[in-house]
């Protein structure tokens, strides 16, 4: 190991500092999800339509999304919309690029779900006299979801693992911060093998919560 | 007024191009050497028990849960520490491949399940010996059947390598920054390099695509 000296009580004395990054990196992993889920599946309703518009807009965001790295989208949303006058604060660029990746995935995810439904579901409900609207709304979406359940946990990880690009355009994400904290003490292998541990303690608390939630939420089904 | 930007000009495509071949180049070595050490490690997934399993699957757990970046940057300060820096093309291919191995693997250990222990007994059967029943039956038609997540491995991580960027790999995205910083044009560069990847990357995952329909009759 040479003659490297460890010095783990700036970390600990940082560690305050750390856990509000990772708030913020569980904070816009979730809303990238949320509006991720929310744009996928108007997409995965406009690449199953019969016309032709939505069919071009939702086939385009899901190759350009699903073809170039999160890196480039991220810079794109930071640096690219500034010869736009649209300048983003370094959150903003990161949830608007989160965003669009999940939703070019997740519309693919949702294609699958929409498409694994029996047509009968759909005849049964406007049978029952339901219009369009409330079929989606209390039919078709909720067996949707609860079959794209596991998929969209892994894209949930994948949005807290890709948050951590925000490091690159100054955000105060767990790397970010952590890139900050390090750069006052030099620090540099301790702070980062403490947010390591951080993102691979998030993640299994996830994945645990996500199981737990399945059971009560399905009840065994699936 | 001399400026400090100069515009972007025809000058500039060799330095993009480089960028190009660096981009590839790593990717293409981290996607091979992935694929060897996750082929290895896959079947050696699919033949041991659930204690040796276990161990193995927390170490290669740790390699897919922590960001990339973080263990790029955590690697290459690593090997400074213990007195030995590499180059930075050094450090990004060693843990692109090793991340590339962790995803592999699990590619690999799927197409080592999928062929089913009838199979196995009927190559012995013939009179194969264990060697040849896995080099003749077992590899071939699972290998096949895992096809089209194996390239949706190989794509991620052609993807993935714009993060060996961060800790100063002159990959495509990295030379754009720089170009970007000279010129301040960010729109029309990023968008010739997200047009790159893309030409790289959309025909690869519509011929994975199209194997897979082809697979599914």
């Amino acid at each position: 190991m040479g003659d490297y000296e460890f010095h783990w009580l700036i970390v600990y004395q940082a560690l305050p500092q750390m856990l509000n990054g990772a708030f913020v990196t569980l904070h816009v992993a979730v809303f990238s999800m949320l509006l991720g889920i929310a744009f996928g599946v108007l997409l995965a309703l406009g690449k199953m339509s019969k016309y032709r518009m939505p069919n071009i807009i939702a086939t385009a965001w899901v190759e350009i999304a699903r073809n170039t790295p999160a890196l480039f989208q991220i810079y794109m949303a930071y640096f690219g919309l500034g010869a736009f006058g649209i300048h983003l604060s370094p959150y903003m660029a990161v949830l608007c690029a989160l965003t669009f990746v999940n939703s070019g995935y997740l519309t693919e995810t949702f294609r699958g779900g929409f498409q694994a439904i029996p047509r009968t579901q759909y005849v049964a409900s406007w049978s029952l006299g339901m219009k369009k609207v409330q079929s989606y709304r209390y039919i078709i979406l909720p067996q949707m979801f609860r079959r794209v359940y596991y998929p969209m946990t892994n894209q949930f990880i994948w949005s807290i693992l890709m948050s951590s690009l925000g490091i690159l355009v100054g955000m105060g994400e767990l790397s970010g911060e952590t890139q900050r904290l390090q750069s006052l003490s030099f620090r540099t292998l301790e702070f980062f093998i403490v947010a390591a541990i951080m993102y691979y303690v998030i993640t299994k608390l996830v994945l645990f919560s996500a199981d737990i939630m399945s059971r009560r939420l399905f009840k065994g089904e699936i | 007024m001399g400026s400090l930007f100069t515009p972007l000009s025809w000058n500039d495509t060799g330095f993009i191009l480089q960028g190009v071949l660096n981009t590839v180049y790593i990717s293409v070595l981290a996607i091979v050497v992935g694929s060897v050490l996750g082929l290895i490690m896959g079947f050696i997934r699919s033949i041991s028990n659930n204690y040796t399993n276990f161990v193995l699957g927390s170490v290669l757990d740790i390699l897919r849960i922590v960001p990339l970046i973080i263990q790029l940057i955590l690697f290459s300060t690593f090997v400074g520490v213990i007195g030995h820096p590499l180059l930075p093309f050094a450090s990004g291919s060693i843990i692109l491949s090793l991340y590339t191995m962790a995803f592999m693997t699990e590619v690999f250990r799927a197409g080592f399940d999928n062929v089913s222990g009838s199979m196995r007994i009927a190559a012995r059967s013939l009179g194969m010996n264990y060697r040849q029943s896995i080099r003749y039956v077992v590899l071939p038609i699972g290998m096949r059947s895992v096809f089209p997540s194996w390239m949706g491995v190989a794509l991620s991580v052609i993807k993935d390598s714009a993060l060996v960027s961060v800790i100063g790999y002159m990959e495509l995205l990295r030379t754009s920054e720089q170009l970007i910083t000279r010129t301040q044009q960010p729109l029309e560069i990023l968008l010739g390099v997200g047009l790159f990847y893309f030409l790289i990357s959309y025909p690869l995952s519509e011929f994975g695509r199209y194997v897979e329909r082809k697979m599914a009759i």
